[in-house]
C-alpha cells in the first residue's frame, strides 16, 4: 500500500536521525577536546613548538601547582613556588618526583591553566606532561617544562587585568599500569558507612 | 461461530474486542496502549510519590534517623527523579494521553506502527524493574544527573548502578520508538482536509515533543553507554587518569536534560490549551502564536544546556551566552501565558474540575516560570546552584506545572476514555487538597534555598528546621490529596451513569468529541472530512 510505504520511509529516516545523533554523541569526545585545544575552553594551554617572539619588557607572574593522585606512590613538587617572567620570553622550570614504591611505577601528569581564560595565551614548548613518565623503583627524577605567555595576554580586554596565572599539574597513575598491579580496585578509598559495606563485599570494583 | 455470536458481533459492527490476555500484553489498539501507559503512570507515580513522603518524613525535623544513612537517601533521591520522570510525567503525558488522543483528534483509524507502539509500552515495566532493584540494592545514589565520578565504579561500585543505567536504556529506546509513531502518524495520517495549522493544539504539542526526543535522548543513550562503558570495561571517556573529561559528561548529559524539560512539559501546554478552551466556550487565542511558541520553546530549548552548570567551571562569556540564550525562552512561554489568560479574558468560564487544574497550572507554572528567570541569572546562581531555591523552582513547573495538567487531562478526558463521569465534588476536593499540599511542600523551599539550605542532603543545622516542618505537613496533605485522587477512580468506575459523546457541550470543538463515549474499540473505519 503507498501509504504504509511512505511510513516506512519516514519511520526510517527518523531511525537515521536517532543513529546520527548517538553517533554525534560518540563524536563530541575527540570535538571536545579539539574544541578545547583550539581555543584555549578550560584552561587548555596552546601546545607546540611556536617559538617564543621576543620578550616586550612587561612581566607576569607565574605561580606552579602539584598534586597527585593517592593511587600514584610518588611523591611529586615543584622546585620553584613562582616564577617572574618577561611577557614572549621563552621560561624553563623544573619538577621533582620521586617514586617512593619498591617497584617501577607509570604517571601520567594532567595539566590546566588559571584563570582559564588566559588558556589560549599560555604557550608550552616543551613538558614532561606530553608522554608517560616512568619511574624505577625510589628513582627521582627533574622533570622540566619549557613555555611562554603571548604579550597579546594584555590586548584582550578579558585577560589584561591577570598578573598571575597559575600552573597546575595532577599526576595520575596510568591505567595500563594500574590495571596490571591491581592497583585500580584499591583507588579512591570510599567515606562513612559505604566503606563497611564495600568492605563486605570483597568482590566489588 | 454459531449463530448467536455470531449474530452478537453483528450487533457491536466492528467493535468486537479480543480476550483479556491478546487484548492486553499483545495490545496493538492505540486506546488500549494509552490505557496501559496511564495505568504505569498512576504506578510510577505512586511508587515516586512514597519516596517523596520518606523523604519529607526524614527531613521533617533536624537530626532524624527515618534514612539510616547518606548513601540510602542519595539512593531514594535518584530513584524519586527517575521513577517521576521516565516512569510517570513522561507515561502520562505522551504514552497515555498521546496514544489515546492524537488519532482521535487527527481522525486517524490507529498509530502508523501498532506493534511498534506495543514494544514501546512493554520496554517500561522492565525498566522499571530495573529502578527498582538500584533502588532496593542501595547502589545508585548518583542522583538523576549521574555525574561521575559520583556515577563511577570508584564511587558507586555495585551492579545496582548499572541496573539503573540500563533501565535508562530501555526507558530511553521506549521514548525513541513513541517519538517514530508519534511523528509518522501526525505526518502521514491525518483525515483529508486537516492541514497542519487546523490541528489541535494537543497534537502540535505531541509533535514538537516527539522530534524533542528524538534528538535529545540518543545523546543520553550514547553518554551513559560511555559511561556504562568506563564503570564495566576500563574506558575513560570521563575518567582523568585517562585522559577523559567529567565535565564532558555534563554536558552531553545537560544536552539531553534541558530538552527533556520541555518534553515533560509540552504535552501539558497542549492539554492545557483545550481546556480553557473549552470551559470559556472560546477558540483558544493566538492559535497560530501558539503553534510557534512550542516549536520555538522547543528550538531554543536546545541551545541552553549549559545553564545547569554554571559552576562547573565554565567561562564568563559562555556563561553570558547561555544565560541570555535562556532568558530568550521566557518570551514564548509568556506568548503561552498571556493567550491562556486572554482565552479567558470574555469567556463565558464555567470553574468545572478540568478548568481548577487548569487555572492552577497557570498559577503554579506562572511562579516557576518567574524563579526560573531568577536561576536563568548566571551571577545569582552562582549563589542558589544546588539549593533548595532549584528545587522550589523545577518542583514549581514540573512536580506542579506538568502534574496539574495531566489531572488535568485525566478530569477532561476521563468520561471520554472510561464512558463514566467523575464525581465533581471529589473532584474539587482532590484539586483544593493538592493545590494547598503542593504549594505548603514547595514554596518555604523557596526561603530555605535563598537561606542556604543545599539540596542533596539527609539533615540540616536547627536553623532551617521551622520551614522544613511546615513543607513535610504540605507534603502530607499532598499525599492524602493522591489518596483523595484514586477514590476518584475508583468512584468514576463504579458509577452506573453513562456519559453522552460530548458531555462538555460547545466549548469541545476537537474530533475526539464526535465518536461515543468511550469511542468503539476501532475508530474512523471511514476517515473523517475537514473542512
Amino acid at each position: 500500500m503507498n501509504g504504509s510505504r511512505r511510513n516506512t520511509l519516514m519511520a526510517g529516516g527518523l531511525a537515521a536521525v536517532i543513529v546520527g545523533m548517538v553517533g554525534m554523541s560518540f563524536a563530541a569526545i575527540p570535538l571536545y577536546r579539539l574544541f578545547c585545544a583550539a581555543t584555549g575552553f578550560g584552561g587548555t594551554p596552546s601546545i607546540g613548538p611556536a617559538a617564543a617572539p621576543g620578550g616586550n619588557g612587561q612581566t607576569i607572574r607565574v605561580r606552579f601547582n602539584a598534586d597527585t593522585n593517592p593511587a600514584l606512590p610518588w611523591k611529586f613538587a615543584p622546585d620553584q613556588k613562582e616564577v617572574s617572567l618577561n611577557l614572549g620570553e621563552q621560561q624553563v622550570a623544573f619538577y621533582h618526583a620521586t617514586n617512593e614504591a619498591a617497584h617501577p611505577v607509570t604517571g601520567m601528569a594532567l595539566y590546566n591553566v588559571t584563570p582559564e581564560k588566559v588558556g589560549k595565551y599560555f604557550h608550552k614548548t616543551a613538558c614532561f606532561c606530553f608522554n608517560k613518565q616512568s619511574l624505577a623503583a625510589h628513582q627521582g627524577m627533574e622533570f622540566p617544562v619549557s613555555f611562554w605567555v603571548d604579550p597579546a595576554i594584555r590586548q584582550d580586554p578579558s585577560t589584561s587585568d591577570v598578573q598571575v596565572i597559575t600552573l597546575s599539574y595532577t599526576f595520575f597513575r596510568s591505567l595500563e599500569d594500574a590495571a596490571e598491579t591491581g592497583a585500580l580496585a584499591k583507588a579512591g578509598p570510599h567515606v562513612g558507612p559505604l566503606s563497611a559495606r564495600a568492605a563486605e563485599r570483597p568482590d566489588a570494583n | 461461530m454459531d449463530a448467536t455470536s455470531e449474530a452478537h458481533a453483528h450487533d457491536h459492527g466492528h467493535d468486537h474486542k479480543p480476550g483479556f490476555v491478546t487484548r492486553w500484553l499483545f495490545s496493538t489498539n492505540h486506546k488500549d496502549i494509552g490505557t496501559l501507559y496511564l495505568c504505569f503512570a498512576v504506578i510510577g507515580g505512586l511508587v515516586g510519590g512514597i519516596l517523596s513522603e520518606i523523604m519529607r518524613a526524614q527531613l521533617q525535623f533536624p537530626n532524624n534517623h527515618i534514612v539510616s544513612n547518606g548513601q540510602e537517601w542519595n539512593t531514594i533521591i535518584t530513584t524519586h527523579g527517575l521513577l517521576m520522570i521516565f516512569f510517570s510525567v513522561m507515561p502520562a503525558l505522551i504514552g497515555g494521553f498521546g496514544n489515546w488522543f492524537i488519532p482521535l483528534m487527527i481522525g486517524a483509524p490507529d498509530m502508523a506502527f501498532p506493534r511498534l507502539n506495543n514494544i514501546s509500552f512493554w520496554l517500561l515495566p522492565p525498566a522499571f524493574v530495573l529502578i527498582c532493584i538500584g533502588l532496593l540494592m542501595g547502589e545508585s545514589g548518583s542522583g538523576w544527573t549521574l555525574y561521575p565520578p559520583l556515577s563511577s565504579s570508584i564511587y558507586e561500585p555495585g551492579m545496582g548502578m548499572d541496573c539503573t543505567l540500563f533501565a535508562l536504556h530501555l526507558a530511553g529506546i521506549s521514548s525513541l520508538l513513541g517519538a517514530m509513531n508519534f511523528i509518522v502518524t501526525i505526518f502521514n495520517m491525518r483525515a483529508p482536509g486537516m492541514t497542519l495549522h487546523k490541528m489541535p493544539l494537543f497534537v502540535w504539542s505531541e509533535l514538537v515533543t516527539a522530534f524533542l526526543l528524538l534528538l535529545a535522548v540518543p545523546v543520553l543513550a550514547g553518554a551513559i553507554t560511555m559511561l556504562i562503558c568506563d564503570r564495566n570495561f576500563g574506558t575513560a571517556f570521563f575518567d582523568p587518569q585517562g585522559g577523559g573529561d567529567p565535565v564532558l559528561f555534563q554536558h552531553l548529559f545537560w544536552f539531553f536534560g534541558h530538552p527533556e524539560v520541555y518534553i515533560m512539559i509540552l504535552p501539558g501546554f497542549g492539554i492545557i490549551s483545550h481546556v480553557i478552551s473549552t470551559f470559556s466556550k472560546k477558540p483558544i487565542f493566538g492559535y497560530l502564536g501558539m503553534v510557534y511558541a512550542m516549536v520555538a520553546i522547543g528550538v531554543v530549548g536546545f541551545v541552553v544546556w549549559a545553564h545547569h552548570m554554571f559552576i562547573s567551571g565554565i567561562d564568563v562569556n559562555t556563561r553570558a551566552y547561555f544565560m541570555a540564550a535562556t532568558l530568550v525562552i521566557a518570551v514564548p512561554t509568556g506568548v503561552k501565558v498571556f493567550s491562556w489568560i486572554a482565552t479567558m479574558w470574555g469567556g463565558s468560564v464555567e470553574l468545572k474540575t478540568p478548568l481548577l487544574w487548569a487555572i492552577g497550572f497557570l498559577f503554579v507554572f506562572t511562579i516557576g516560570g518567574v524563579t526560573g528567570v531568577v536561576c536563568a541569572n548566571a551571577g545569582i546562581d552562582q549563589v542558589i546552584h544546588n539549593t533548595y531555591y532549584v528545587v522550589a523552582h523545577f518542583h514549581y513547573v514540573l512536580s506542579l506545572g506538568a502534574v496539574f495538567s495531566i489531572f488535568a487531562g485525566f478530569y477532561y478526558w476521563i468520561g471520554k476514555m472510561s464512558g463514566h463521569q467523575y464525581p465533581e465534588y471529589w473532584g474539587k476536593v482532590h484539586f483544593w487538597l493538592t493545590f494547598i499540599g503542593v504549594n505548603l511542600t514547595f514554596f518555604p523551599q523557596h526561603f530555605l534555598g535563598l537561606s542556604g539550605m543545599p539540596r542533596r542532603y539527609p539533615d540540616y543545622p536547627n536553623a532551617f528546621a521551622g520551614w522544613n516542618f511546615v513543607s513535610s505537613l504540605g507534603a502530607y496533605i499532598g499525599g492524602i490529596a493522591f489518596l483523595v485522587f484514586l477514590y476518584v477512580v475508583y468512584r468514576t468506575f463504579t458509577s452506573k451513569e453513562h456519559v453522552a459523546d460530548n458531555y462538555w457541550g460547545e466549548g469541545a470543538t476537537t474530533l475526539e468529541w464526535m465518536q461515543t463515549s468511550p469511542p468503539a474499540f476501532h475508530t474512523y473505519m471511514e476517515l473523517p472530512r475537514v473542512s
